[in-house]
C-alpha cells in the first residue's frame, strides 16, 4: 500500500509538471516542411554483440507465432532457445497503431507495411539497418532491396519480410462478365450497387489514384501516392462516388471471407490469401490482377532508433528473414516471401507460383504502398503533395 | 400490487421473449464452435470437433486466460478497497464537495472508453514512461480499477444506507475498539455488498477491450485482446467461438455462488 | 478474537472518533488521489492536447496553442453528421433497452417466485462473461445475406443486412443487461407491502404503478441509460462489425490517434463525447439517479 501511495503521489507531481508547463517537447528531430525534409541523422548498428535477454516486437497478426497458436506453428521457439533473446510480441491491427506503438519507444523491431515506413524514418523513431550485419538479407529478392518505402538515399532501413498485391475478387456466379479492370469498383450504374467492398484505410486513396492515373492522363499522375490538390481532389471525389456503391469496408480478413460467402459482397478488394480461404471454403470467387495494375503491400522489420535491446533486435530480423522461418510465416500468412530460398521450404510446393514470389513481371505492375508526404515521392518539386494527415481526413469525409 | 391475469401473462410473455433474444446469439456461438467452416457458414453444411480439440491445444488462449483473471483481480482488489472506503465517506460524512464525489467515482465508466483509453495511455507514457516504469501488466490494473470502483462504490452505498449505524454505535458502547467493530460488526454487513460489487467489477474488467488496448503493454495479452487477434484471421475464428463457449458455461459458477451467498441476506432484508 | 485491543490501538481509535475530520480524511485520500490526480489528472492533460498540432512530417507533437483543431472539427460538416448520429445511435439504444428491461425488470422483481428469481437474476448476468466480441460477430453472422435473420423473414435480402439499424440492434443487445440490472434493484428494494397497502386503500393497479412503482423506477432507468448511453456513444468496434459503411463518433477518435498519429486531433474530436455525457450526468443526477447505479 505504501509502495502503491508514493506511486499515485509521483503520478500526480508529474501530471501537474505536465500540465503546467506543457513539457519539453523532447527532440525536434530533423527538418520539417517542403523542401527542407531530411531524415534524422541516426547511426546505424557498427558491431553485433551479446543478446540483451529480450526483444519487444510489433508485428502483423501471423508474423511471430510461437506455437501458442498452433503446435505446428513456431518460428520463435526455437530462436528464443539459440539466441537467449525472449520474444515479446504486441500485434497491430493496422499501420497506423504500429506507428503509434513505435512512437511510445517501448518497442525495439516492428514489421512495417510501406504506408508506415517513412512515417516512421522521417518521424526519427527507426535507425538505419547495418545490412551486413544481417547474413540472410543476401538472398532477398532483387526487386525488394533499397526501395522507396524501405530506404533513403541508398541507406536501408530495414530488412524486407514479404509482399503481396491488393486485388480484385468477384463472385464468379453473380458477377458477369468477368471484370478485367478496376472501372467495375467505380462505375456509378454498377449493377452491384450495395454489395461492393473496398479496403478500410486512407491509403485505398492510392486505389483511386491508380485507376485515375490510367483513365485520366490529364491529371498527369505519375505516382499514385504522390498527389497534387488537384489530384487528390480528383481521387477523393472518386471515393465519394464509390461510397454509394459500397456495402461495407472491410480490414480484417475473417470479415471479408463471410461477406463474400455470404453474398453480402460480391466484389472489391482483397488480398491473395483472402480469396485462398474464401475458395477453400466453397464460395464461387476469382481475383484478378485488373489492367491498370494494383496497390500492394512490402512489409520491412525496422529496428527503433532508441531500441533497449538492438543485438537481440539483429538477431531477430536475421532469425525472420532466413530461409526456413520466412518459408514458415509466408504460408500461415498467405504471401510472398521474401527469401528466395524460401521457395524451396515451403509445405505446398505450390505456394511460391500460387503467390507469385518469383514472378517479377507480375510485381512490377503492383504499385507498393508508401507513405504519402508533402513532399512529392514522384520527385516532383514545383508543387506540395498531400501528406497522409490530410489522407486521413480526407478518409473521414469520404465516409461520410 | 395485484395484477389482472393478462397483464402477468404478458409480462411472463416480455420475459420468454427477452431471454429468447439474450440467449439466440449464445447459442448459435455454442452451434458455430461445432461448425466446420472456418468462417461459421449458414446454415453449417458439416459438423466437427476439431476446433475444442485445437482450442484445448492452444496455450496462448491459456495464457491470456490467466493473464484476464490476474488483472481483474487486481483490479478488482484495488477497487474493492477504494470504493469502500468512498462508500464510507460519502454515507457516514457530510462534507462540502458531497455530491461532487459520487460524480467523480461514476465519471469513468459514464465516459466513453475509448476516452478513458488514450487519456490514460497517454498520460502513463509522459510520466511513467519518465521514470522508466513501462506500460505492462500493472498500467492495465490501474486502468480496469478506475472503471470498477464505482460498481463497490454502488453496492457499499445502498448497504449502508439501509443499515444505518446504530450495531456499530452499540459495539463501540460495548467497548469495541474501531478495528473490532469492523471486523465483527460493519464487515459482515456488508460482505454480501462487497461480494456482489467485487463479482460486477471482475466482470466488467475481464471483458473489457477498448481501454486494454490503450494500456496494455508489450507482450501483455488479456483475453478480449487475444480474442480481437484471433477472430480476424479465419484459421482462428472457430477457436475463439469454442474459448466463448467454454465462458459462458464455467460463468455460471461465480454468479451461481455469488447469488448463494448473498442470496439469504438480500431476501431478508426486503421488509 | 477474544483479546482486548491494546493501549495504542484504543488510543488511536478514541482519538480518531473524537476527530471525524480525519477519519474522513483517511477514508477519501486514497480514493481521490487516485480519481483526480490519476484520472482527471489524465483526462485534463488530454484535453489540453486537443488545443496542440501535430507536425505533419515527423509526427511530433507541436506543444503551443492552437485553434485549428476545433476549426477543422466546427467548419467540416461530416464532423456535424457523425456526431449526430452518434447520438441518435445512442438514444436509439437507450430507449429500446429500456423498453425491454422495464417488463423484465418487473417481472423478475414483483411477479416471478423468490427461487426463479435467482436463476433470472443468473440468466441476465451469465451474457456478461461472453465476450463482447464473439457476441458482436454472432450478430454478424445472424444478420448476414441469407443468415437466420433473413430466412426467419422469408429469405435473402429481407433482414436489416448490415448498417445503422444492425448497430442499434447489436449495442441494444450487448447493453441490455446493464439496464436490467439497475432496473431489478431498484424495483426489488421497492417493498411488496407498499404495493399492497396502495391496493387495499382502492388504487387500481395503473395508479399504483403511477404513484408508487414509477417514482422508483425513474431514477433506476436513468441509472441504466447512463450506461446504455455511454457505451454507445463511445464504441467503435461493434460499428465496423455489423454497422456496413457507417463510422461512428468512436471510430472518428479511434481513426485519429492510430492515423497520422494524430492524438491532438483525436483529443479535439473525443471533447464532443465527453461533454455530452457531462451535460448527461448533470440532467440525471437531479432525478437521483447516480446512486441507483
Amino acid at each position: 500500500m505504501r509502495s502503491g501511495m508514493s506511486l499515485i503521489a509521483a503520478l500526480a507531481a508529474g501530471v501537474l509538471t505536465l500540465a503546467g508547463c506543457g513539457g519539453d517537447g523532447g527532440t525536434t528531430g530533423g527538418g520539417s516542411g517542403p523542401g527542407g525534409l531530411t531524415v534524422p541523422k541516426i547511426d546505424e548498428l557498427a558491431a553485433l554483440g551479446a543478446g540483451e535477454g529480450e526483444v519487444n516486437v510489433v508485428s502483423w497478426a501471423g508474423y511471430v507465432e510461437d506455437g501458442s497458436t498452433d503446435k505446428a506453428v513456431d518460428w520463435v521457439t526455437g530462436f528464443e532457445k539459440e539466441t537467449g533473446c525472449q520474444v515479446n510480441n504486441k500485434i497491430a491491427g493496422t499501420s497506423d497503431e504500429m506507428v503509434s506503438l513505435m512512437k511510445t519507444g517501448e518497442y525495439d523491431v516492428v514489421s512495417a507495411s510501406g504506408d508506415a515506413s517513412l512515417r516512421l524514418i522521417y518521424g526519427g523513431d527507426v535507425a538505419p539497418v547495418n545490412t551486413d550485419l544481417i547474413a540472410n538479407y543476401k538472398d532477398v529478392f532483387d526487386g525488394l532491396k533499397n526501395k522507396q518505402w524501405n530506404s533513403v538515399d541508398g541507406a536501408a532501413y530495414g530488412v524486407p519480410h514479404g509482399r503481396g498485391a491488393n486485388l480484385l475478387m468477384y463472385r464468379t456466379d453473380t458477377v458477369t462478365p468477368a471484370p478485367t479492370s478496376w472501372s467495375v469498383v467505380f462505375d456509378p450504374a454498377s449493377p452491384y450497387k450495395g454489395k461492393i467492398t473496398a479496403y478500410d484505410s486512407p491509403i485505398y486513396i492510392a486505389d483511386a489514384a491508380l485507376y485515375l492515373m490510367k483513365t485520366k492522363p490529364d491529371l498527369k499522375i505519375t505516382n499514385p501516392y504522390a498527389l497534387d490538390d488537384t489530384q487528390f481532389q480528383a481521387a477523393v471525389d472518386l471515393l465519394k462516388q464509390q461510397n454509394e456503391l459500397i456495402g461495407e469496408y472491410w480490414s480484417d480478413y475473417t470479415k471479408e471471407v463471410q461477406a463474400f460467402k455470404a453474398g453480402n459482397s460480391v466484389l472489391g478488394t482483397t488480398w491473395q490469401v483472402i480469396q485462398n480461404l474464401t475458395e477453400a471454403d466453397g464460395a464461387p470467387v476469382e481475383s484478378i490482377l485488373p489492367s491498370e495494375g494494383a496497390t500492394g503491400w512490402s512489409d520491412t522489420w525496422m529496428v527503433a532508433a532508441k531500441a533497449k535491446h538492438p543485438n537481440c533486435s539483429y538477431l531477430w530480423m536475421n532469425h525472420i528473414i532466413s530461409p526456413q522461418a520466412n518459408a514458415g510465416v509466408a504460408e500461415w500468412f498467405g504471401e510472398a516471401p521474401s527469401n528466395k530460398l524460401s521457395c524451396a521450404l515451403t509445405a505446398d510446393k505450390s505456394h511460391c507460383a500460387t503467390f507469385h514470389a518469383e514472378d517479377e513481371d507480375y510485381f512490377e505492375q503492383v504499385w507498393y504502398w508508401t507513405t504519402p508526404l508533402a513532399q512529392c515521392v514522384d520527385g516532383r518539386t514545383d508543387v506540395t503533395c498531400k501528406d497522409y494527415a490530410a489522407w486521413t481526413q480526407a478518409w473521414t469525409t469520404i465516409k461520410g | 400490487m395485484t395484477l389482472s391475469a393478462p397483464a402477468r401473462w404478458a409480462l411472463r410473455a416480455t420475459m420468454a421473449l427477452g431471454l429468447v433474444f439474450i440467449y439466440v446469439p449464445l447459442l448459435l456461438v455454442l452451434v458455430n464452435s461445432f461448425n466446420g467452416d472456418r468462417t461459421f457458414a449458414w446454415p453449417p453444411h458439416d459438423w466437427t470437433t476439431q476446433w475444442w480439440a485445437a482450442a484445448w491445444a492452444n496455450e496462448g488462449a491459456r495464457q491470456a486466460l490467466l493473464t484476464s483473471v490476474e488483472a481483474g483481480l487486481g483490479a478488482t482488489a484495488i477497487a474493492l478497497v477504494l470504493g469502500t472506503m468512498v462508500a464510507f465517506a460519502v454515507q457516514r460524512f457530510r462534507f462540502f464537495g458531497r455530491d461532487t464525489v459520487s460524480l467523480l467515482v461514476i465519471l469513468p465508466i459514464a465516459l466513453p472508453g475509448i476516452v478513458t483509453g488514450i487519456a490514460l495511455d497517454s498520460a502513463w507514457r509522459s510520466v511513467m514512461g519518465d521514470l522508466g516504469i513501462g506500460k505492462g501488466l500493472f498500467s492495465v490494473v490501474v486502468g480496469h480499477a478506475t472503471f470498477c470502483v464505482v460498481t463497490v462504490y454502488n453496492n457499499v452505498l445502498a448497504r449502508l444506507r439501509r443499515t444505518g449505524t446504530n450495531l456499530e454505535e452499540a459495539s463501540a458502547d460495548l467497548g469495541a475498539g474501531p478495528w473490532q467493530t469492523f471486523r465483527y460488526v460493519t464487515f459482515p454487513m456488508i460482505r454480501s455488498a462487497l461480494l456482489a460489487g467485487g463479482l460486477l467489477a471482475f466482470a466488467l474488467s475481464f471483458d473489457e477491450i477498448i481501454v486494454t488496448t490503450f494500456t496494455a503493454g508489450p507482450g501483455i495479452t488479456t483475453l478480449p485482446i487475444w480474442i480481437f487477434n484471433n477472430l480476424f484471421r479465419p484459421n482462428q475464428a472457430p477457436i475463439v467461438n469454442v474459448v466463448a463457449a467454454v465462458l459462458i458455461v464455467l460463468s455460471v459458477l461465480p454468479v451461481w455462488l455469488a447469488q448463494r451467498i448473498a442470496g439469504p441476506e438480500a431476501g431478508a432484508s426486503r421488509t | 478474537m477474544s483479546t482486548v485491543v491494546t493501549g495504542p490501538g484504543r488510543k488511536a481509535g478514541s482519538f480518531l472518533h473524537r476527530h471525524p475530520g480525519l477519519r474522513l480524511a483517511g477514508f477519501l485520500s486514497a480514493p481521490l488521489l487516485w480519481l483526480v490526480v490519476a484520472y482527471l489528472g489524465a483526462l485534463a492533460v488530454l484535453l489540453i492536447s486537443a488545443f496542440w498540432t501535430v507536425d505533419g512530417f515527423t509526427g511530433e507533437t507541436v506543444r503551443a496553442f492552437s485553434l485549428t483543431n476545433f476549426q477543422t472539427l466546427f467548419s467540416e460538416e461530416v464532423y456535424r453528421n457523425v456526431t449526430l448520429r452518434s447520438l441518435g445511435v445512442a438514444t436509439a439504444v437507450t430507449v429500446i433497452c429500456m423498453l425491454i428491461a422495464v417488463p423484465m425488470a418487473f417481472f423478475m422483481a414483483k411477479v416471478a417466485s423468490p427461487r426463479s428469481r435467482h436463476w433470472l437474476v443468473i440468466a441476465i448476468l451469465t451474457p456478461l462473461w461472453a465476450s463482447y466480441l464473439v457476441k458482436a460477430y454472432a450478430w454478424r453472422i445472424l444478420l448476414a445475406n441469407g443468415g437466420p435473420v433473413d430466412s426467419l423473414l422469408g429469405g435473402p435480402g429481407n433482414g436489416p443486412g448490415y448498417g445503422l439499424v444492425a448497430t442499434v440492434i447489436v449495442l441494444s443487445y450487448l447493453w441490455l443487461p446493464y439496464m436490467i440490472l439497475p432496473i431489478y434493484a431498484g424495483l426489488e428494494r421497492l417493498p411488496d407491502s407498499l404495493l399492497e397497502a396502495s391496493a387495499d386503500l382502492g388504487a387500481r393497479a395503473g395508479r399504483t404503478f403511477r404513484s408508487v412503482v414509477l417514482p422508483t423506477l425513474i431514477p433506476s432507468v436513468f441509472a441504466g441509460s447512463i450506461f446504455t448511453f455511454s457505451l454507445s456513444l463511445g464504441d467503435y468496434i461493434t460499428v465496423q462489425i455489423v454497422g456496413g459503411k457507417s463510422q461512428l463518433i468512436g471510430n472518428l477518435v479511434y481513426a485519429n490517434i492510430g492515423a497520422a498519429n494524430n492524438l491532438p486531433f483525436a483529443a479535439a474530436i473525443a471533447t464532443v463525447p465527453v461533454l455530452i455525457m457531462v451535460i448527461y450526468l448533470l440532467a440525471v443526477r437531479r432525478s437521483g439517479a447516480l446512486e441507483e447505479l
